[in-house]
């Protein structure tokens, strides 16, 4: 399509259409961070477009207000003695928002999509559990149909897994395994995502779409839930970058919901707005990742003194502010099917100037000294926060006698340098896309592009494989903890602190339940005038 | 005048061509690529998308792919925000860049002039102490520095204007975009302008006016001010240029889905077309409005017309 | 007081016409002359002298406090002002102090800025003396190239060029610098065309003497006071365009800083911790202020017509 005038004076249109979207009812508007690359759930990416699509798009399973999962389309379901064959009843009065009944066929097409490699999309691997999936994904079997999905009827479908998961209703929250409209993708191809065409079967439906700005949603009429129960109207998701900025718009009432916030703001918010800042445990890790695979970091040695001198202590506290708890493990607390505490470092509970000690002394054993001093660089990607942490954490590792250069690269730039292995020490970090331990341990697992270390052992990754079979979920937990400290124990990497989720929400909200995921979904919100 | 005008925009055509092949190679030479992302894709899933987008050819063929688009006047697809071609993109944040640019234009012509002119009339007075520091203020204070202090001033502590974004797109969302944007140039006009003035109310055929008994007024409005626009028009064709590309920080501060914005994100993402795609619109209109200066210029000055 | 529209006018209103009937053979009395108007301008003076300071605590100030730019006092998080701590700026988010902060950052702002004029100033020189020698169609083609390169969009090439060297800020600024060095070319090319008519360049030429001779015995003494105001208007630009990349999240690499970098992390605190903008606000700004003095009062100096 070329630039034409039309294009233009349509634009021009739709500033007028945002004019009267302004005299919305109850509109909540929300600070929602970065752009909406898309409205498909087979294209997206991020933590951001996770809260449009899972306002507008309802799976299997969706979550309540704590996050947990709950039935969505499906009705009821059944699990096979093995594990494997999952059958879910879906509802029958689920339907797309424009009236057409969500039907079995419309998961089977969502799947085999996902996975077809023409697709491209970037999150397919989350449903590699589903048989062949990974084989289908990764172009070695052609025929889509070998798929572990089928529908039985219009409203039964039976989807068979590679392996048992217990975490498998948590998966299916996420947006890899929303529905897609086979009706319309089959009328119209790729441009049923446009506004005008889109049709989703959640609670909400997006009305408006303006990149670099925001999307608005409505209610949608068709919904099983009933729009009556919903008491926000919909919801203004607005892009920005400037995170200042939009907290100075939420100050004067512009903003109802903030999903960041500025953090030299912190004492303001906890003295100024009581109540409004929601600061909670969140399953995520703030980790930095050796490059193991070179030296000095293919010594264990180098690699515990680091560790042992990062006084994870003073970063929530201090360099923070916010008070993020310091990681000693790896699996962050209030998992799924896991111990609330894993395994810990042996060392975390020393005092500091004690762990400093010892890491003097490993570092000597490791070859060097002040007369051999380690210089090493630490990479981390564009953020005040990442910057923060970087300078910190060089401050603490100077006393040991290591001379710490700081190198700061676009995000592009830094993961693709992880990816190529080009680096010393870098930071990463992980929130979870389900609710269970393995997604954190996979993390360290040989073969796994985000191993960015490239750190390999051979007992862990067994251990890894045979909690996979395992059905027993004690037994698979007692597993999963002794593969973590194993991990630990060689320092595969460097754990920092587990994630808080940083929300402000207005007075004006009701409804907003702190939860590990960070998800909150509007239809269990409310709002005053 | 109108060969004048179609030999100026056939002349552009290599400036614009040489624009695009340099920021097509400078950006694949830039390190990381669209796909790069928090979360690796497994390196199956990584070539499918490579090849989605002809990525994977070799270099030169994408960039003759590229150039044959677009003499098809085809901007391509954005590889970021996947559901928009980048043409529709940039014909949605245009009207944004454009109003905002188009008002701060208007805003820093009047003000400037305005302001210069009392500065040229009342000279070495206060008043004019008065303009002269604050268009030096405006000169150097950043804009990302003014409009946090205007918002935090007007939108937070007074509440007299809306902190940021476009609501219906009335002047009083626009007014604190709009004066961030103006204000380094409203006082580069004043000064000019009032340079100028003073200069023009020094030369003889205005003493001679004011020796024929003419009122001041009647001298600065009828005869002094045309010739004393003349340096005034000639920084217009810049400072169209300035706020065009100045808007990329005030679209980002106060949320305005402009077209600045649009490439320094697509910037950062690696977002080839959209990046180009930018670029050549931001191109296209510097070029438009120097024309349209050029024009006026030659329409304040007799001795370029006849030229 | 004569504030400049854009550095181009500035300049080549100031040089381009007048040298062609300037005496030649005693650039230094010109400068002399200069010198002296300079010296009586009051303003410029002033600026002159706060900028030195400024210059100068740069320079010594780290040697002289107790804290170093990039230990943390663990003790002191984002602590205001004291004179107790020895703290007198406060420190910042990490615990550093912010007077050796600021001190630093002034020192790396400068730096970039005199990297990038130095780069546009060697290449101005060397393209517009090459251009005005040569002359003939080399000439043409030259100076159409810089007509292509003035119509480019500075600030979007500014932020390709960052993508390109994000990595090292010094490159980056060298590299900037070599978008700025037009003005430059224009006025050195107009200067060498005047020179080359003259009759002791004939002279020289015909006793053998060789060209790029010429051009230094000849050319380069007149081109004190071009490069004297083009610096005094290119080192704010410069700082000006550092701190807009730093907006953007491209200063220099931790742990040094850059006053651009200073006062985006300041923004982040207004309201909160007012004294991290306060500071390299009031740094910056004041700097930025005494150069724009300078430039005029030197502008004025070497162009005592226009004033």
């Amino acid at each position: 399509m070329g630039f034409s005038f039309r294009t233009f004076t349509s634009a021009l249109a739709l500033s007028t259409l945002l004019a009267m979207g302004a005299a919305h009812a109850k509109e909540l508007v929300m600070y929602n961070g970065g752009d909406v690359t898309s409205l498909d759930p087979h294209k997206l990416s991020g933590d951001w477009e996770d809260r449009v699509e899972g306002d507008i798009f309802e799976g299997l399973f969706t979550e309540d207000a704590k996050a947990k999962p709950i039935p969505g389309v499906a009705e009821s379901y059944k699990t096979s003695e093995d594990g494997l064959t999952w059958t879910f009843k879906l509802r029958d009065d689920a339907a797309w928002s424009d009236g057409e009944p969500v039907t079995a066929e419309d998961f089977v097409f969502a799947f085999k999509r996902l996975m077809d490699p023409k697709t491209a999309a970037q999150y397919a691997y989350l449903q590699y559990p589903i048989k062949n999936a990974e084989k289908i994904n990764k172009g070695e079997i052609k025929d889509l149909d070998q798929l572990g999905v089928k529908a039985v009827d219009d409203k039964t479908l039976e989807i068979t897994l590679e392996h048992p998961i217990p975490y498998y209703p948590s998966l299916l929250t996420h947006y890899t395994a929303y529905p897609v409209p086979k009706h319309l993708i089959d009328k119209v191809g790729d441009a049923w995502v446009q506004i005008g065409n889109i049709v989703t079967d959640g609670p909400y439906k997006p009305v408006e779409w303006v990149p670099g700005s925001h999307v608005l949603t409505a209610k949608n009429e068709h919904w099983h839930g009933g729009k009556e129960k919903l008491d926000i109207d919909g919801v203004r998701f607005l892009s920005m970058e400037d995170v200042s900025a939009g907290f100075r718009r939420y100050q004067a009432g512009e903003i109802d919901l903030m999903t960041d916030y500025p953090k030299d703001q912190f004492k303001f918010i906890q003295e100024n707005l009581p109540g409004q800042g929601h600061f909670a445990p969140f399953a995520g890790l703030y980790y930095y990742v050796f490059n193991t695979s070179k030296p000095p970091f293919d010594d264990a040695k180098v690699r515990e003194a680091l560790s042992l001198a990062t006084y994870r202590e003073v970063i929530g506290p201090k360099v923070l502010g916010s008070g993020e708890p310091a990681a000693f493990g790896w699996v962050p607390p209030g998992m799924n099917n896991y111990p609330e505490e894993g395994a810990r470092f042996d060392w975390a509970k020393d005092p500091y100037p004690q762990r400093v000690e010892k890491a003097k002394e490993l570092l000597k054993q490791a070859g060097y000294g002040p007369d051999k001093p380690l210089d090493i660089t630490l990479s981390y990607n564009t953020s005040d926060n990442h910057k923060r942490i970087a300078v910190a954490i060089a401050a603490m590792w100077k006393p040991l006698g290591i001379n710490v250069s700081l190198v700061n690269t676009e995000v592009k730039v830094h993961y693709a340098n992880l990816r190529q292995g080009d680096f010393q020490v870098a930071r990463a970090g992980w929130l979870a896309d389900f609710n269970d331990p393995v997604n954190f341990l996979d993390l360290l697992k040989s073969g796994i592009e985000m191993n960015y270390g490239r750190w390999s052992n051979e007992e862990y990754n067994s251990l890894l494989d045979k909690a996979s079979t395992t059905q027993d979920l004690e037994k698979r937990a007692g597993i999963l903890e002794q593969a973590e400290k194993i991990a630990l124990d060689d320092d595969a990497a460097l754990p920092i602190y587990f994630y808080l989720s940083e929300n402000i929400v207005s007075p004006k909200i009701k409804g907003f339940e702190d939860n590990v995921f960070d998800k909150h979904r509007t239809r269990w919100l409310s709002m005053t005038e | 005048m109108l060969s004048f005008v179609l030999k100026r925009l056939a002349s552009t055509i290599p400036v614009i061509l040489i624009a695009i092949t340099a920021c097509f190679f400078v950006l694949r030479l830039a390190p990381g690529g669209p796909f790069d992302q928090e979360r690796a894709l497994p390196p199956e899933v990584m070539a499918n998308l490579r090849a989605y987008y002809h990525l994977d050819d070799p270099l030169i063929v994408q960039y003759l792919r590229y150039l044959g688009r677009l003499a098809q006047l085809d901007l391509g697809p954005s590889f970021v925000t996947k559901d928009f071609t980048v043409a529709r993109q940039i014909g949605i944040g245009l009207p944004y860049t454009l109003i905002l640019g188009g008002s701060a234009f208007l805003l820093a012509i009047v003000g400037g002039v305005i302001a210069g002119i009392y500065g040229a009339l009342y000279h070495n007075r206060s008043g004019d102490w008065a303009i002269a520091a604050i268009a030096m203020t405006g000169l150097v204070v950043p804009n990302f520095l003014v409009a946090p202090i205007l918002q935090l001033v007007f939108g937070v502590r007074l509440g007299w204007l809306p902190v940021g974004g476009w609501g219906d797109g009335s002047l009083r969302f626009l007014l604190l975009p709009v004066i961030v944007l103006a204000l380094p140039h409203i006082a580069r006009i004043s000064r000019l302008m009032r340079g100028s003035l003073i200069e023009t109310m020094n030369s003889n055929f205005i003493k001679t006016a004011t020796a024929k008994g003419i009122g001041r007024r009647r001298v600065v409005l009828k005869h002094a001010l045309r010739p004393a626009l003349t340096p005034v028009v000639s920084y217009l064709g810049p400072a169209a240029g300035y706020l065009l590309t100045g808007s990329i920080v005030v679209e980002q501060i106060f949320g305005i889905p402009g077209i600045g914005r649009y490439f320094v994100n697509a910037a950062l993402n690696r977002d080839y077309g959209m990046v180009l795609g930018t670029v050549i619109f931001y191109m296209a209109l510097i070029v438009l409005l120097n024309l349209l200066v050029d024009l006026a210029y030659a329409w304040l000055d007799p001795k370029v017309r006849q030229r | 007081m004569t504030l400049y529209a854009d550095k181009r006018r500035a300049l080549e209103e100031a040089f381009a016409e007048r040298d062609a009937e300037m005496p030649r053979g005693k650039p230094r009395s010109v400068t002399r002359d200069a010198l002296r108007r300079l010296k009586a301008n009051k303003a410029a003076m002033t600026a002159l002298v706060v900028f030195a300071l400024i210059v100068l605590a740069a320079i010594v100030g780290p040697y002289l406090i107790p804290y170093d730019y990039e230990t943390p006092d663990w003790n002191a998080f984002t602590a205001p002002p004291s004179l107790e701590t020895g703290h007198y700026f406060g420190t910042d988010q990490n615990g550093r102090d912010l007077l050796a902060r600021v001190l630093y950052g002034t020192r790396v702002s400068l730096l970039v800025a005199v990297i990038a004029t130095t780069v546009s100033v060697v290449v101005g020189v060397l393209y517009g003396a090459v251009s005005g020698f040569v002359g003939g169609r080399v000439d043409s083609a030259m100076m159409r190239f810089v007509d292509v390169m003035y119509a480019l969009p500075y600030i979007l090439f500014v932020i390709l060029l960052m993508v390109m060297f994000g990595r090292n800020v010094f490159l980056l600024f060298a590299a900037i610098g070599l978008l700025e060095w037009l003005t430059m070319a224009r006025i050195v090319r107009g200067q060498t065309l005047s020179l080359k008519e003259k009759e002791f360049v004939e002279a020289a030429r015909a006793a053998g003497v060789a060209t790029f001779p010429i051009i230094l015995r000849h050319i380069v003494p007149n081109l004190l006071g071009p490069v004297v105001i083009y610096a005094s208007l290119t080192v704010p630009e410069i700082v000006i365009t550092e701190s807009f990349l730093s907006y953007l999240g491209f200063g220099v690499q931790e742990p040094l800083t850059s006053l651009g970098t200073l006062i985006s992390e300041g923004t982040d605190a207004l309201g909160a911790a007012d004294w991290l903008l306060l500071f390299p606000g009031g740094v910056l700004v004041t700097m930025l202020l005494a150069l724009a003095f300078i430039g005029d009062g030197l502008r004025d100096a070497f162009d005592p017509k226009d004033r």
